[in-house]
């Protein structure tokens, strides 16, 4: 394919028109997610967490220990949410035609769709990071590291939602992975707690939970300190990256569920 | 046909479930034209614009807009294409303007207010562009439809059954439209079950049924072929036979010989001098009759008896 074929005005137009979707619902959309966190950093980090040892996280506040984890379940939850329904909607009522009987191809409509969802989960990460500021006192050891990592789970995710947004074929389908297999994992993934404070074998069953490595990866670039290497972390979160992408083509090569 | 701006060759679609939507298609469309699809529902009329536009995957065929193979130019063709589905699909919550000037954008084409303007001016939807979608009446979120698929001024518009659901009024404003964007130069192809509608504004004329394309004429020749004139003369005294001075007209005996039936002609009036001599030989032969009902058969008839496989014409 040719960038200079590509159709960057038709990518501009779904992306616009995508974040138009988001900042007529802002109120509903920005609140219920900054509602939900500030309550976990009300209760964990402020109220439970000011009885925590320092010592059994790395020497951090439990506070400032559980914002990348909260931040990763705001972060996962939101660009799978926001994609899916992104591209379930327009199938749901049958405005797909329009994108389908367009000039865009797969290019165009993960930048468009998939960026669109990112850019909303990064709005709300960032609201969250500033509202866990009246909490919780925290900092961010590698800003640049964690802002890039920030920005590749949140494309990562949203290429997945993408994905069940292509699959479901009803509303329930599409609430089911986030609610059933992304909430459990992120919580069960050391959001709340390092798995060094676990015993066997659930210490070893730990990491076998992919978001496990996404938690810890963003929790190195706030305290500089994580259960895993950080590059593998980082290796993971790519290799998802090009394993969205990869089914992402085959299902507009075979347009699975997209054309009959 | 010399440069058709659409050229399907043997198309065929057969979903997974076996059903088999269009069986070996050949058809070509002139530039310039209003081309009407007509068939029932099932016939194939979606399916044969949907492998078109991109919305399904034919199985087997070929597909050249533009002299271009839409499977292998697909960003070239579709820039040049447009389309109003069936169905008023879109997101209901957006504004009407949004939504056009979206669309524009989706096919590649610059912002342009003005451009956006003159075809919410064309459609009366200047008025409501900043209404939200939901709050319109059914027949002002067709011509939404309509104004989405012209925002980038296609030269061959995809029509699938533009006025079902909608009021006479403005079915007859619709083709006003359409007959206004023709004369502008875009080529037209409408699919409709209104064939009232393919009678008034089509230029040609395909019957299609079970996959299968059963007529593709000029509606002139169409008419000129399977039209047809029929009278009905009621008889003040019942006959018991056909006289002989009647013999060289297609005449029969009905309703115990109280209604002498006359059918023929060809669309091209025939029909209506036969009946004329008919009544002239009906006086001189002294047979009284107190009532003539005639009527010449419309492209309805013609399409009933194409699908019935009447009159020897194929089914």
């Amino acid at each position: 394919m040719n960038f200079l074929s590509l159709n960057l005005r038709g990518a501009l137009a779904i992306f616009t028109n995508e974040l138009a979707r988001f900042f007529r619902t802002v109120f509903g959309s920005i609140l219920s997610p900054v509602l939900t966190t500030s309550l976990y950093f009300i209760v964990f980090g402020a109220a439970i967490g000011s009885q925590m040892d320092p010592s059994q996280f790395g020497g951090v506040s439990y506070g400032a220990f559980i914002v990348p984890g909260l931040l990763m379940l705001t972060l996962l939850s939101e660009s799978t949410s926001n994609a899916s329904f992104g591209i379930y909607m327009p199938r749901f009522t049958g405005a797909i035609y329009e994108l389908l009987s367009a000039p865009v191809g797969v290019a165009e409509t993960l930048i468009g769709f998939v960026g669109a969802a990112a850019c909303k989960s990064l709005i709300i990460a960032a609201i969250i990071l500033l509202t866990a500021l009246l909490f919780v006192d925290y900092s961010i050891a590698h800003p640049v590291y964690a802002v890039g990592y920030i920005v590749l789970v949140a494309a990562a995710f949203s290429l997945f939602g993408f994905i069940l947004g292509v699959w479901a074929d009803g509303f329930e389908k599409l609430s089911i992975i986030p609610m059933l297999v992304l909430t459990p994992l992120t919580f069960l993934g050391g959001t709340f707690y390092s798995i060094r404070m676990l015993d066997e074998p659930w210490q070893t069953v730990a990491q076998f939970n992919p978001v496990f490595y996404l938690i810890n990866g963003l929790r190195w670039t706030f305290t500089g300190q994580a259960d895993v290497p950080i590059a593998l972390a980082f290796g993971m979160t790519l290799g998802f990256v090009v394993l969205c992408i990869a089914v992402i083509a085959v299902i507009f090569k075979t347009g699975w569920r997209l054309r009959g | 046909m010399d440069n058709p701006i659409l050229d399907i060759r043997d198309l065929s679609k057969t979903y997974k479930s076996g059903t088999v939507a269009l069986a070996g298609v050949d058809l070509q469309i002139r530039k310039g034209e209003i081309f009407a699809l007509l068939g029932p529902n099932g016939a194939g009329k979606t399916t044969l614009i949907g492998a078109v536009c991109g919305l399904l995957r034919p199985t087997g065929g070929t597909i050249e807009a533009f002299g271009l193979d839409v499977a292998k130019h697909w960003r070239q063709v579709r820039r040049r294409i447009g389309l109003v589905p069936q169905e008023l699909a879109f997101d209901m919550f957006g504004r009407v303007d949004h939504s056009v000037e979206f669309s524009r954008g989706m096919f590649g084409c610059p912002p342009n207010a003005a451009r956006i303007e003159e075809v919410l001016r064309s459609l009366s939807l200047w008025d409501k562009r900043e209404a939200k979608i939901r709050e319109l009446s059914g027949g002002m979120k067709r011509r939404v439809m309509i104004a989405k698929a012209l925002s980038h001024d296609p030269e061959l518009l995809f029509l699938d059954e533009p006025t079902a659901g909608v009021d006479v009024e403005l079915r007859r404003d619709m083709w006003r439209q359409i007959g206004a964007l023709r004369d502008a130069g875009t080529t037209i192809i409408l699919t409709t079950h209104y064939i009232e509608e393919a009678q008034e504004m089509a230029d040609r004329v395909g019957v299609i049924n079970r996959g299968k394309l059963l007529l593709v004429d000029d509606k002139a020749s169409i008419m000129a072929q399977l039209g047809r004139t029929e009278a009905r003369i009621t008889l003040e005294t019942p006959l018991a036979a056909l006289p002989e001075t009647l013999a060289a007209y297609p005449v029969t005996l009905e309703d115990g010989g109280r209604t002498l039936r006359y059918r023929g002609g060809d669309g091209t009036g025939k029909g209506k001098r036969e009946i004329a001599e008919l009544v002239r030989a009906l006086v001189l032969g002294n047979i009284a009759f107190s009532e003539i009902d005639t009527h010449d058969s419309t492209l309805e008839d013609i399409f009933v008896d194409l699908l019935e496989g009447r009159d020897g014409v194929p089914a």
